[in-house]
């Protein structure tokens, strides 16, 4: 009874820091999130190629759901570019209902990964992986622009690069409101009242002013639809929980807290899944965003919900004007988007880093933007490093010495699968009728491959009549030769 | 007096020189504190969670940043204690040191990233401009 009491009453007092501790902090970070989310959502449903209506009625239910359900208060979830990358040939090819039916699969999956902690499978992607997974993610955003603004018009190039000017510029002068915002207002009322040759947001798709309602996706509930979202949904499981664990990451490091991971990643499955029926597409935690949140003193999972509600009031309220807004305004926002998604010191890191890692960085890089596929590039560069790490320790060495009339071989290193030849190699198996010490108080035996070549060695010098000791095992190494291992001592 | 010595480290050169003169002035007077500050930029922080392989090494490298600092102090035997905070570098040094109406601040001239000073201006040109109390800026 009075243990129920106090876990009560620290619910209770966790409910409060989490949604009341930074009330004004977080309402006001929340409208300015929900500002800088709009034209990036629309952006982001322009790459997945649907209308601008599912990326922000995902972001809509993705911010709310996530901020009840996820594991990081202060993270915002929303539509993202990397999830719009993937799903983009979905939509090409099958229409806009197989993505929504692809989104609930997700959210599916994300719940069962988190269930099964798979957060903790983050540890075993490098480093290298996750600069170089950012960087082709950047590249990605910017290559999507260009059909935007390539050979258009002369007056999109003027428009992109005034939209640069003001993003970059205009922060030093005045920080109250976000300056993608100002660039939009004041290009949008520029092109209102002239007749330039622009193409505006309404060209490509069209806003709905209301909030998203429930349906059932309009598939058929069959194996062939399966095969169809699967493979998408996968992979937008595995980048969508990526982004976010690595958002995650980063915002505990900026407030210098905790999170729960897996709750986080059972979240973004929830979010998904509801989303999916709202018609709104896949999405994942934002670290743009999200950094902005932290930086404009959002700390709680009031910001999250503020940033959600306030994204859909903007667009029922004005979304006669979003579809004004000139496309060359939002290109000039994405490239700002890749600009500050790109790692800078990237260019370091493949001067200083080991030649391996800058190898992995660069092979994740490359296959990501030639499949156009995160997911692909992110197990390519898993594998790679899985297979230089291997490489790197099955390096052996076997070092020959003499000593009174016997001959020491000395081994150090990892014996297992990938080092027995080498260990092999370092015998001398012709001799005979010597007093032979092989000592492994530098090696580990690892495997049955490990304990094979021991045997090898051992068979081979003692069919020569040469007397072999071996000494220095130690403990767990023991345990496998003296289970697995043939040779007579 | 000088009791309440605040030092501004970001690790540059000109931060441990300025370590150097904080040194000097607490010598000279008696019960005096340094306290050193160092401010995690928000801006950083994106690349170094991504350019560190776990949060463990993440923590070994922001305290590689004050033993030089730490250091010195012992060497010198100085009173001195460590704070470390996130934020914007410029904007948290001045709120902090207003805060605890420090005797001193003292700060070297340039930072780590003369890249950013060039357009932003650089850290120690904000600290003098706002900061209440004395301010030593050290080339």
């Amino acid at each position: 009874m009075n243990y129920n009491l106090k876990v009560d009453v620290i619910v209770v007092s966790k409910i409060k820091t989490e949604w009341f501790s930074n009330v004004r902090g977080d309402i006001l970070s929340g409208i300015l999130v929900a500002l800088a989310l709009i034209p990036e959502a629309i952006a982001f449903s322009i790459i997945a190629g649907v209308d601008p209506m599912v990326g922000l009625y995902a972001s809509f239910t993705i911010a709310v759901i996530i901020a009840f359900a996820g594991g990081r208060p202060g993270m915002i979830s929303a539509a993202t570019g990397a999830m719009a990358l993937l799903m983009a040939p979905l939509v090409r090819e099958h229409g806009l209902d197989y993505l929504l039916a692809a989104t609930i699969l997700t959210g599916v999956i994300q719940v069962i990964f988190g269930i099964f902690k798979v957060a903790k499978v983050m540890k075993f992607i490098p480093r290298a992986v996750m600069i170089g997974f950012v960087n082709a993610l950047a590249i990605l955003i910017f290559m999507a622009q260009v059909p935007h603004f390539i050979g258009i018009s002369n007056m999109t190039y003027i428009f992109v690069a005034i939209t640069l000017a003001i993003i970059y510029i205009l922060p030093r002068f005045f920080k109250a409101i976000p300056a993608p915002l100002i660039a939009i207002i004041v290009l949008t009322a520029i092109a209102l009242y002239t007749n330039f040759d622009l193409r505006t947001v309404g060209d490509l798709g069209t806003i709905t002013r209301s909030f998203p309602e429930f349906f059932i996706p309009n598939v058929p509930f069959n194996l062939e639809t399966l095969a169809i979202i699967f493979p998408f949904s996968i992979a937008l499981a595995i980048v969508g929980l990526l982004e976010t664990l690595l958002t995650a990451s980063i915002v505990d490091e900026m407030t210098d807290t905790e999170s729960d991971k897996n709750r986080e990643s059972r979240g973004q499955g929830i979010a998904n899944f509801i989303t999916g029926f709202f018609g709104g597409m896949a999405g994942c935690a934002m670290i743009g965003q999200s950094v902005i949140n932290v930086k404009s003193g959002g700390r709680g999972r009031l910001s999250t919900l503020v940033a959600g509600v306030f994204l859909i009031f903007l667009i029922i309220g004005l979304g006669d004007l979003v579809v004004r807004i000139p496309m060359p305004v939002l290109v000039g926002i994405m490239i700002m988007v890749s600009i500050g998604t790109f790692d800078w010191g990237s260019f370091k890191y493949l001067v200083k880093a080991p030649r391996t890692d800058a190898i992995v960085m660069l092979v994740t890089v490359v296959v990501v933007v030639a499949t156009s596929d995160l997911s692909k590039g992110v197990i390519a560069g898993v594998i790679l490093s899985a297979i230089f790490f291997v490489s790197k320790i099955s390096k052996i060495k076997v070092v020959k010495s003499q000593v009174n009339e016997q001959t020491i071989y000395e081994v150090e290193g990892q014996l297992f699968f990938a080092s027995v030849e080498d260990f092999l190699a370092g015998f001398d198996q012709s001799v005979s009728n010597e007093n032979i010490v092989i000592d492994f108080s530098s090696a580990h035996i690892w495997d049955d491959s490990a304990v094979g070549a021991v045997d090898t060695v051992m068979i081979k010098l003692q069919e020569n009549k040469n007397h072999v000791k071996i000494i220095g095992l130690n403990k767990s190494s023991k345990k496998l030769v003296d289970q697995l291992a043939v040779y007579d001592i | 007096m000088y009791k309440h010595i605040l030092l501004a480290a970001d690790g540059s050169e000109n931060s441990l020189r300025a370590a150097d003169e904080a040194i000097k002035v607490a010598s000279l007077v008696e019960d005096s504190q340094i306290e050193i500050i160092y401010i995690i930029d928000f801006d950083d922080i994106k690349a170094d969670v991504l350019h560190s392989g776990s949060k463990v090494e993440l923590d070994h490298t922001r305290r590689k940043h004050l033993i030089p600092f730490e250091e010195k102090m012992k060497a010198h035997g100085v009173n001195y204690k460590t704070t470390v905070f996130n934020g914007y570098p410029g904007q948290k040094i001045v709120e902090y040191a207003n805060d605890q109406n420090v005797d001193m601040l003292i700060i070297g001239s340039r930072g780590l990233n003369t890249f950013q000073e060039m357009f932003v201006g650089s850290v120690s040109h904000k600290v003098f401009k706002r900061a209440n109390s004395p301010v030593l800026i050290v080339k």
